[in-house]
């Protein structure tokens, strides 16, 4: 699969919706960084995503792109690859969309390990709606639509996915460009779902999660840690103070959803045309 | 022609076998060639309560169900107390040894079936039912035995050899029974293959020989059954069938799938079919080939969960936010279903557009007899455009003259297939252009102008200008038209009109014959006349009488004749 032809520069370069200093454009970069660097053309890779400003990145590079509805971006995926599993399927939206709106969804992305990637941009605020709380707001951040503080505890994605023994569980920053450029390469080459939340701040919204707030607490998960280790990797994911973790906190040895399913091993459904002797079958079924 | 069928109703408890007997029962009639209508009504609960299988059989056509019953196989002795009053002159009550009868039961033709002494094994009590009817109805057991045999094929020769023992057992018992119950006529010889299948059965095979390969869903009665019938046939036919974590995810995932490439149903209820509607808005925007089946069940909310209605019209008319053109078809009958399923795949696919079946719990549920589905009948259905000519210069909502583009799917050339849920540009990206959003509108909803057009003309049966005309859509078709019958016989001129297709409507394939009738009434399955009333929105025609049903239970002739009484 590796091409040296594929340059970031195929991906394109387009205008943004987004402010300046926003999170986004660096995980824009990164992507497009990531996908060329496997050596993937813009037609062969799928984005998915939901709604949000973090949703609108497939907008801003050339590919095959269904934006879909709040929270939505991981079901449409994972109808997207069982339809053909050739394709390289990335879902790219925000917390709010992922953890929120699509939590349920997010949960049975988790239990199905489809062999597709979760990209969460993460900045802890409703940006496209103007900064209401998010489900990884800290408990007690007084927002506009929380002005008492936010009340609730914030999700846990990484401790949630690692209980859940998903395929791959990484968390990555925007000001740690090469380090998040690589995750996303490692989650994309995972076979199975691969999660990678990544911290980018919001410059308008957000004013306790700058950048400087993740750049002075994230730190590089180091060569000695095993990611094959449920519960090292279970420490790593609950810790989440002066200190934050990045890098790939947990991977498992989970087979990818329909290694053994009959159905998905015909290739593509696209290509598939009515097995009409199959079908008579099934209908002398019923004589 | 007068009523000459024959109704046996099996009544028990949820988990004593009713279901067994009544398929088992039915299937022999159909192979022997009876026509043979089910109803089935049943409550949700796995252990216990009423249910019942009702089995109309005849030589004659059958059209749907009815209330009378001629035969009543009473599993429990509230069988008995619930049905003695649907009970024909002459009809008879097959009932165990075990259970004391409660209330009336002087003047009931009751025979005490000795379950035990003919089958020491409680398992086989079902096979002792089958002999006994097979009896009574004066009939040989070759097709019950042919069907045991294949029934427990898996489980051995000893266990065929004891069913078919006890079905001999039971058969010769009652054979020594003065029952009084009159023999069935004899069926037509040669009947040839016929099918017995289900609605939902009969939804899936449709959706099957469409080219259907994707169905996700989540559980949910009565709607289920398409999606099991899908997956019991997955292995034969490669089917991808996925029970989603919940409707919502269902609906989107459809949405996923068959944006990139495959062919997709979701079939659910109304309460589930609630949960799609952003997805059906979805797909109206991303200009997506779905088919939803709603399985109606009356509401609101959670309703009656396993009866029937036709109550979700409405919503599926209106189902998703904004303007875009769909088509709703209502299928009257196991056939009927089979080919407007394929039907709607082949609108969705040409129209690019969510397209609906709508069908409801009787139908769901509803055996009957078919002729085999003829697959060279079908028309083709094209599929996506895998290789763009120009893939450099594709455009997936390109304008063109009927607003339909063509449609590429990601990975099978260089083309970048780009679909937003956002007002797009031709080229699918996001557009706040308010000249575009004008354009794309138009573009959009003059698809629907291709499906009105295409839109299936309603069925008329009877004569012109008849004295009495019932309107009716979906599975109510059979009652109407056993309604005319007995109508015509005393004395009435009448005629049927039924909508297999709802939306779009297209009046000038319907409104003469409204407005030439001196009577026209709307019969439906919903407490407000929901076809009257989209009839009036679209044509100003006004219904004067309404014959509506929301009990939960099928409309049958009977009931419409009834209502007419209180009308005419």
């Amino acid at each position: 699969m590796v091409s040296t032809t594929v340059t970031p520069e195929d991906y394109g370069q387009f205008d943004t919706a987004w402010c300046p200093g926003c999170g986004n454009h660096a995980l824009l970069k990164c992507m497009k960084q990531a996908l060329s660097g496997l050596g993937l053309a813009p037609h062969q890779v799928l984005m998915c995503t939901g709604i949000g400003q973090a949703a609108k990145t497939p907008l801003y590079m050339n590919c095959n792109m269904i934006t879909g509805l709040h929270g939505r971006g991981l079901p449409a995926a994972t109808g997207a690859k069982l339809a053909n599993p050739e394709l390289t399927v990335i879902t790219e939206s925000g917390d709010g969309c992922n953890y929120g709106e699509g939590g349920n969804h997010f949960l049975a992305a988790l239990r199905r390990n489809v062999d597709m990637t979760l990209v969460v941009h993460d900045n802890g605020i409703y940006g496209l709606t103007k900064g209401q709380a998010s489900p990884t707001t800290a408990k007690g951040q007084v927002t506009k639509a929380q002005p008492f503080g936010q009340p609730s505890e914030p999700i846990n994605p990484m401790a949630v996915a690692v209980a859940m023994n998903a395929g791959f569980v990484a968390r990555g920053f925007t000001g740690e460009p090469e380090h998040l450029v690589d995750l996303i390469q490692q989650a994309v080459r995972h076979k199975g779902f691969s999660l990678v939340d990544v911290f980018q701040p919001c410059v308008s919204f957000n004013k306790v999660n700058t950048f400087a707030w993740y750049k002075q607490r994230c730190r590089k998960i180091g060569p000695e840690h095993d990611p094959a280790n449920r519960e090292q990797a279970m420490k790593l994911a609950l810790e989440f103070g002066e200190s934050i973790p990045i890098g790939v906190l947990y991977k498992s040895d989970r087979e990818p959803f329909g290694a053994t399913l009959p159905t998905l091993k015909a290739g593509p459904l696209a290509r598939r045309a009515v097995d009409t002797e199959a079908l008579q079958g099934v209908l002398r079924s019923y004589l | 022609m007068p009523d000459s069928s024959i109704v046996i109703l099996i009544g028990g408890e949820a988990g004593q076998g009713l279901v067994t007997i009544g398929q088992l029962m039915s299937k022999a009639l159909v192979r022997a060639g009876y026509e043979v209508v089910v109803s089935q009504d049943y409550q949700s609960r796995i252990r216990g309560g009423h249910n019942t299988f009702a089995i109309r059989t005849g030589v004659d056509a059958l059209h749907g169900p009815c209330e009378k019953v001629d035969i009543l196989v009473a599993l429990d002795a509230e069988t008995v107390a619930l049905h003695k009053h649907q009970l024909t002159p002459g009809g008879i009550v097959l009932t165990g040894e075990i259970f004391a009868l409660t209330g009336e039961t002087e003047g009931l033709n009751i025979l005490r079936v000795p379950f035990k002494k003919i089958s020491p094994k409680a398992a086989h009590e079902n096979v002792v039912a089958l002999g006994v009817l097979a009896q009574a109805l004066c009939k040989d057991l070759g097709l019950l035995e042919e069907l045991l045999r294949q029934t427990f094929a898996k489980k051995g020769e000893a266990v065929i050899a004891e069913n078919l023992a006890v079905l001999r057992a039971a058969h010769d018992w009652m054979g020594t029974q003065s029952h009084g119950f009159a023999c069935m006529p004899p069926a037509p010889e040669n009947p040839g293959e016929r099918m017995m299948l289900n609605g939902n059965e009969a939804i899936a095979l449709g959706a099957l020989a469409a080219g259907c390969n994707f169905c996700s869903f989540y559980p949910m009665t009565p709607g289920s059954s398409v999606a099991l019938t899908l997956a019991a046939k997955a292995k034969a036919m490669g089917t991808v069938v996925e029970q989603a974590e919940d409707e919502i995810a269902a609906a989107n995932m459809a949405v996923g799938a068959v944006c990139a490439g495959a062919r997709a149903i979701v079939p659910t209820s109304g309460g589930g079919f609630a949960l799609m509607v952003e997805a059906v808005s979805l797909a109206g925007m991303l200009e997506t080939p779905v088919v939803f089946v709603v399985a109606m069940r009356p509401g609101p909310a959670t309703g009656l969960p396993t009866r029937t209605e036709q109550g979700d019209l409405n919503l599926v008319l209106y189902a998703g936010h904004g303007e875009f053109p769909r088509a709703v078809f209502a299928p009257g009958s196991v056939e009927e279903c089979f080919y407007l399923t394929h039907r709607a795949f082949e609108m969705a696919e040409k129209y690019q557009s969510p397209v609906f079946l709508l069908t409801d719990q009787y139908l769901a549920d509803s055996f009957q007899n078919a002729e085999p589905f003829d697959l060279s009948e079908l028309p083709e259905i094209p599929g996506p455009l895998l290789e763009p000519e120009n893939p450099g210069q594709y455009k997936r909502f390109a304008h063109t003259e009927d607003g339909v583009s063509p449609r590429a799917i990601p990975g099978f050339s260089t083309a970048l297939v780009v679909s937003d849920s956002d007002e797009h540009t031709e080229d699918g990206k996001l557009t706040e252009d308010l000249d575009v959003r004008v354009r794309m509108v138009t573009k959009r909803l003059d698809k629907g102008l291709g499906l009105a057009e295409e839109a299936i003309a309603p069925g008329y049966i009877g004569e012109e200008n008849a004295d009495v005309l019932l309107a009716c859509w979906g599975s109510t078709l059979g009652a109407a038209l056993e309604a005319r019958e007995r109508l015509e016989e005393s004395g009435t001129r009448a005629a049927v009109l039924h909508f297999p297709q709802v939306w779009p409507l297209n009046e000038d394939q319907f409104l003469p014959q409204l407005e030439g009738a001196k009577r026209a009434v709307c019969v439906e399955g919903n407490a407000t006349g929901q076809l009257a009333r989209l009839i009036r929105q679209e044509t100003g025609f006004r219904f004067k009488d309404l014959v509506l049903r929301y009990d939960g239970l099928p409309i049958t002739a009977a009931y419409i004749l009834r209502g007419l009484e209180s009308i005419l």
